[in-house]
């Protein structure tokens, strides 16, 4: 005990402008991170909402009489008494891997198109950049008037073809399938972008030598492309799938607030515990702390399959 | 290790200084000076006003200059926050005490809520709420929470039946229907005769109540206790909706922003009869069909199979926040914006509707859109002035608009949101079959 006293203390004697230099840091990471996350973990233990926690209306301050309810709100999510957290989960999952494939498929072709030497090669560049530029939310609602029903383009250009116009935000089905090719049109440029770093990064040598010892072009993208591809795709393929997890925009404002109950992803669902009616802030807290908890446990596993696949070549 | 402290301390002061900043209050107290000597009230009234930004916050933020001018002591903070909005943000700020306005203008559905959770102060015998016998009996309901007046009511508004006039002519149909069969019957008479459709409904929960109120029926029924949207009254309201979708009386509307293609459609004569409110009117005037204004026909929303019509009241209170740190001025703002003058002022400017009786004047009413409007309120129907009232509709939305897409039977979209409503919003509460 003595020992690491010392060791603690001797350490701060030598690397005390380490330390001071790193308290500011270390200070909003704990106002703007830590304190939010506690609070979230301890409300996720309690009852609290609108009407019983502490508020201070003017020259009042009303006493919080929320109590603690121990791991009850977990036990009713986990346990299907809530009744929405498994259906919304299922539909979170398939929307995250069908974007994130999505992303990373037509991110690579377009990275290995815009690769190769042509004419106007910065002009595509930066015009498929674009999507990426307008704020998301800029760019839901154009899509949500194109989708429209009756005064949308995309229903103008099939009435044109001679089909019947598509209810596409109305459907359950097509509201997931029009709130995917919103997301993948947003998130394409980013896996571009990223993958076209990672190409220029792999030495042309490469290529040259396995073209001079016949390698088909197919061959050459499997064992030389890809493999040099690795580290960055397993960096923005777990990006993705945080980012897509927690997409709160695209969701929430193309499909709308009232009728969505059955494309809400776990995190707009968990936005409408805490914000509609009596505020739910116990309930909207467990969910939190669950999306949280889910995503760590993937990008954990997903870090260690890395790794694995690395100490294998 | 000195550098060190100076930087903590320098944040400390900071710190500090910035809560210093906000303890500063100044002349607040009780009320009783604004009853007794209004005119050496002085200070601060912020005022979030929820009203449209473009066509109606002109009109509002006139009158509020005229009442610095009558006060000169007391500045008002006009703030215009959106509608949408406006319910959060307000919830946040009361919820902290810190940034929440002093006089609001709250949706009636909002006020029990609000009320309920302390956020608003009692306003029954303070000067704010003045001659409250003038007030028409609808909106005054609707500003109650329990026995107690927590807003005072500044605007009304009602659903009426619009029709265009000439297509009706063209059809051959000669007054407005007057019950959803003869609804029916018009739409499909127009539809054959001029193409063009017969009438929209919206796909907007708040739209279902003149169906749930033509049966008598309504969403709960608060002195009982009991959710009766999924009883049987209601359910044969909406299945009269329903079939009008079915037979082709009525488009099927799209499931989002269904009710702002319906309004276009309407407004460019290709639908001939639309429910909805006063606040439409502006836009539709200024639509291809209704050049002239003598085209717009209103009339009371149809009645149902029970032969009584019911359209909901809706409207804006004006609500002092309990936390507000000047209760004089903010009851002597509510007062005149709530005057007789004032609404009077707002309704010609605006044309909104006034909340009390001795503003209907021959120039209000002189009006045709008022004057129908004002019929129309007659047969208004308060909605449940219970806290949970606003959330109710949050629910049914989602049902309601399946329902009328003809995505889900009316009798399971009916039964799940009583569910839903009993489960989170109404844990007390029997469900009448």
């Amino acid at each position: 005990m003595a020992t690491v006293v010392t060791t603690v203390r001797r350490s701060f004697g030598t690397h005390w402008y380490a330390w001071a230099m790193v308290l500011p840091v270390v200070i909003v990471l704990a106002v703007l991170v830590g304190y939010p996350l506690g609070k979230g973990v301890y409300l996720s233990f309690t009852d609290a909402n609108e009407a019983n926690v502490a508020r201070t209306i003017g020259v009042n301050h009303i006493e919080a009489t929320y109590k603690s309810v121990g791991l009850d709100n977990y036990w009713k999510v986990l346990s299907g008494q809530e009744g929405h957290f498994y259906s919304r989960l299922g539909w979170t999952v398939v929307w995250t891997a069908s974007c994130v494939f999505l992303h990373y498929t037509l991110g690579l072709g377009l990275a290995l198109l815009l690769n190769r030497p042509m004419r106007f090669r910065a002009l595509y560049r930066v015009l498929l950049i674009l999507p990426w530029a307008v704020p998301a939310f800029v760019a839901t609602f154009s899509w949500r008037l194109m989708f429209n029903e009756k005064y949308g383009v995309l229903n103008a250009f099939l009435t044109k073809l001679g089909m019947d116009p598509v209810d596409w935000l109305g459907d359950a089905t097509l509201q997931k399938v029009s709130a995917v090719a919103v997301n993948v049109w947003l998130g394409v440029p980013f896996m571009m972008v990223a993958i076209l770093g990672g190409l220029q990064s792999i030495p042309r040598e490469l290529h040259e030598a396995a073209e001079m010892d016949g390698a088909t072009p197919w061959q050459r993208f499997r064992h030389v492309t890809l493999p040099g591809l690795k580290s960055v795709s397993g960096t923005v393929i777990l990006l993705g799938v945080i980012w897509t997890f927690n997409m709160f925009q695209v969701i929430y404002l193309l499909i709308g607030q009232g009728a969505s109950s059955e494309s809400e992803i776990l995190v707009t669902y968990a936005y409408r515990l805490a914000f509609q009616g009596v505020r739910d802030y116990a309930g909207s807290a467990t969910y939190g702390i669950l999306i949280l908890s889910l995503l760590l446990v993937f990008a954990v596993f997903y870090r260690r399959m890395l790794t694995r696949q690395e100490a294998v070549r | 290790m000195r550098r060190g402290i100076s930087v903590a301390a320098v944040v400390g002061v900071l710190a500090l200084t910035a809560t210093a900043c906000g303890g500063d209050g100044g002349g607040g107290n009780d009320g009783a000076k604004a009853a007794s000597d209004p005119g050496s009230v002085s200070g601060t009234v912020t005022w979030w006003d929820t009203s449209d930004a473009t066509n109606e916050a002109p009109a509002f933020k006139k009158l509020v200059s005229a009442f610095e001018q009558k006060y000169p002591k007391i500045k008002v903070e006009y703030v215009n926050v959106p509608f949408d909005q406006a319910q959060q943000k307000f919830k946040t700020a009361a919820a902290t005490g810190k940034g929440a306005p002093d006089v609001l203008r709250s949706d009636v559905g909002w006020t029990p809520g609000f009320a309920q959770l302390g956020y608003l102060k009692d306003l029954t015998g303070t000067p704010a709420l003045d001659k409250p016998e003038d007030f028409l009996e609808g909106p005054l309901k609707n500003a109650a929470y329990q026995g107690k007046t927590y807003g005072v009511p500044q605007v009304t508004d009602t659903l009426g039946l619009l029709y265009n006039k000439e297509l009706f002519r063209k059809a051959g149909v000669d007054k407005p229907p007057a019950t959803w069969q003869e609804v029916k019957d018009a739409a499909l008479k127009i539809k054959e005769k001029t193409g063009a459709e017969g009438i929209g409904l919206s796909p907007d929960s708040y739209y279902s109540l003149p169906f749930l109120y033509g049966e008598k029926s309504d969403m709960v029924d608060v002195a009982k206790k009991k959710i009766t949207i999924s009883s049987a009254a209601s359910r044969k309201g909406i299945e009269t909706a329903v079939d009008l979708v079915k037979s082709g009386a009525a488009p099927k509307p799209a499931g989002t922003d269904g009710y702002n293609a319906l309004k276009t459609d309407f407004k460019n004569g290709k639908l001939a009869m639309l429910l909805d409110g006063p606040w439409a009117t502006k836009e539709i005037f200024g639509g291809d069909a209704y050049k002239s204004k003598d085209n717009l026909g209103i009339s009371a929303v149809p009645a149902g199979s029970t032969g009584t019509a019911g359209a909901p009241v809706g409207g804006h209170n004006l609500v002092v926040y309990a936390g507000s740190k000047n209760f004089d001025a903010s009851y002597l703002f509510t007062r005149f914006m709530t005057d007789t003058a004032q609404q009077e002022q707002a309704s010609t400017g605006v044309g909104v509707l006034p909340t009390r009786k001795s503003a209907y004047t021959k120039d209000v009413l002189a009006d045709p859109v008022r004057s129908a409007y004002h019929q129309a309120l007659s047969k208004a129907h308060p909605r449940p002035a219970i806290p949970q009232g606003g959330d109710l509709f949050t629910d049914w939305l989602q049902h309601y608009t399946k329902i009328l897409t003809l995505k889900e039977e009316p009798k399971a979209g009916l039964d799940a949101t009583a569910k839903a409503w009993q489960s989170a919003l109404l844990k007390d509460y029997g469900i009448e079959e």
